[in-house]
């Protein structure tokens, strides 16, 4: 029987939980103890079978009242996609105004995930030229 | 020229989730609101809180800190709040008049209540007097989120924070997907004041050590930040001789705890609690200037920020409430919410004694696994909460129902 403990990172609460679970790991294998929801026991699996994470970074924004805006993975992707992930959102620009939920990568990292926009950015106000 | 001078039911001072929801809640209640923050943007620090983790408790769903904020921004505007940005409350007297400055104009408003959610501000390098030189490359960890994440500097390579509250902890990872090498987590407890969730997903993810019972004695460096001393601390919290090593870094950062902004409530009257630095409150979240509420951080440091806007939408309701005819101060029989073993400190401080519910929100001393808190009055037991878990880093509330009113002395919180 193998054994791990790990933090359960999905709300506040961090339970600290006990996994023990024979052969490979699955819905049936798999037993948890120190959650107290029964979101633990996903958690748990996922974190043995294919851990995954959201990654929240920034992008470049021309012309917008600040240089960047905040940007996230639609949904939580494969660890070993982080990395490469945030180098591919890296090199993207996006143009002011940017808003709330706008698509920056559709796919990033090729997995299926797109990353979106979680700050508003408004265009900045046109100078008035000299003269 | 005369000033133009306007009346509102109610001012909010600050535009942050313990402001918004205030706000949002006070003008959902009938009156009418005046919002004023000092930044050109809404949502305080949640513009800069770019990771996820806000709003399980009060949306059901994982929300950024910046799409967190826009929700409460649109919730005060959807309830017609008058809100002002880039507007700073220079004065604030005790019979409810605000001072405002913004660029170009200086204006008076006199409010019926005014709510202070001016949030806190990090403790510096000065208030923890580490000796050495004053290179650059010492950040408190917030100075270095708005650098990294709203103005695009990049803080440093090789990064030492001091503290393991939750700012550092996000900021390890923050500044390890921008491709610095943050070498450890110094911290001079020995046990994490962070969430257990960022030790995992911060520190553990990216194998930074964790250095409990140690802190920075020693700061090298001329222009620029070389290395610090870092050393043991024993159990009285001093420094233990012969165990420091050294540690090269450019880049420090200082997780260290947070104050509540308070100068302006000082200055208005108000009475603080010298544990939350906050304001005292009875259960309406009003100090003890009649009229003036307070909530979010600049009562007391919150965890989640989840927690901040839900206390900010019940002093909202009771700001309204007063702003409309409610009782003075003089008129309730206020009974005293004490400290008792185990709990660091209570909020409210007092009740009304005519109060048929309370929510009492606490801290603990220490950690300690499977405690009860509870709530007790003349040795009779109000409310009680069993805690698997009990953590000074965790706030933690009991909601006690007073029945027909409470005829004790005096309320105590207590850990067993």
């Amino acid at each position: 029987m193998s054994e791990r403990q790990m933090t359960c990172i999905l709300c506040p609460n961090g339970c600290e939980i006990d996994v023990r679970w024979t052969g490979t790991p699955t819905d049936d294998t798999i037993r948890v103890e120190g959650n107290l929801c029964p979101r633990g026991v996903g958690y748990a699996l996922e974190e043995l079978t294919h851990p995954k994470r959201t990654l929240t970074t920034s992008v470049l924004v021309r012309d917008g009242v600040e240089p960047q805006a905040s940007v996230k993975t639609a949904k939580p992707i494969p660890c070993e996609s982080i990395e490469t992930a945030r180098r591919e959102v890296a090199t993207a620009t996006l143009d002011a105004p940017v808003t709330i939920g706008q698509t920056v990568v559709d796919d990033v990292a090729g997995t299926g995930v797109a990353v979106v926009v979680t700050r508003a950015v408004p265009r900045r106000a046109a100078e008035r030229s000299a003269g | 020229m005369s000033e133009p001078k306007r009346h509102t039911d109610v001012a909010v001072i600050g535009g942050g989730p313990a402001g918004l929801a205030a706000a949002a809640a006070a003008a959902n209640a009938g009156a009418e609101v005046v919002l004023v923050d000092r930044n050109p943007r809404l949502g305080g620090i949640l513009n800069q809180c770019i990771h996820d983790g806000f709003g399980l408790h009060a949306f059901g769903e994982v929300l950024t800190g910046p799409e967190f904020g826009e929700r409460y921004v649109a919730r005060a505007t959807e309830a017609g709040v008058d809100l002002r940005v880039s507007t700073m409350v220079a004065e604030l007297s005790a019979d409810r008049e605000l001072v405002c400055t913004s660029p170009g104009s200086r204006t008076r408003l006199a409010a019926s209540s005014v709510i202070l959610a001016m949030g806190c501000r990090e403790r510096t390098r000065g208030m923890l007097r580490i000796p050495g030189t004053r290179p650059s490359g010492v950040y408190t960890a917030g100075t270095a989120q708005w650098l990294t994440n709203m103005a695009n500097v990049r803080v440093g390579r090789r990064v030492l924070i001091l503290g393991s509250g939750d700012i550092g902890l996000i900021m390890a990872r923050r500044l390890t997907w921008e491709g610095a090498e943050v070498v450890g987590v110094v911290e001079l407890l020995p046990y994490p004041s962070g969430l257990p969730r960022n030790i995992s997903q911060c520190l553990d993810d990216y194998g930074i050590p964790l250095y409990l019972s140690h802190s920075v004695t020693c700061i090298h460096g001329v222009d620029r930040l070389e290395r610090v001393t870092v050393s043991r601390f024993d159990d009285d919290r001093r420094p233990i001789p012969g165990t420091e090593f050294d540690v090269a870094c450019d880049t420090l950062l200082l997780s260290v705890g947070l104050i509540p902004e308070n100068e302006l409530s000082r200055r208005a009257g108000v009475l603080l609690d010298p544990t939350t630095s906050g304001a005292q409150v009875d259960d309406r979240y009003m100090t003890n200037v009649d009229g003036i509420f307070s909530c979010g951080n600049v009562l007391h440091i919150h965890d989640l920020a989840d927690w901040a806007a839900e206390e900010g939408a019940r002093a909202g309701v009771r700001a309204a409430e007063y702003a409309a005819g409610g009782a003075r101060r003089e008129a309730l029989d206020l009974v005293p919410i004490e400290v008792g073993p185990g709990i660091r400190y209570v909020l409210p401080q007092a009740t009304a004694r005519s109060a048929k519910r309370l929510l009492v929100s606490f801290r603990v001393v220490e950690p300690a696994d499977h405690r009860t808190a509870e709530v007790v009055a003349g040795g009779r037991d109000l409310a009680s909460l069993s805690l698997r878990h009990a953590h000074p880093a965790t706030m933690v509330q009991i909601e006690v129902d007073c029945g027909d009113g409470l005829d004790a002395e005096r309320l105590e919180v207590r850990l067993r």
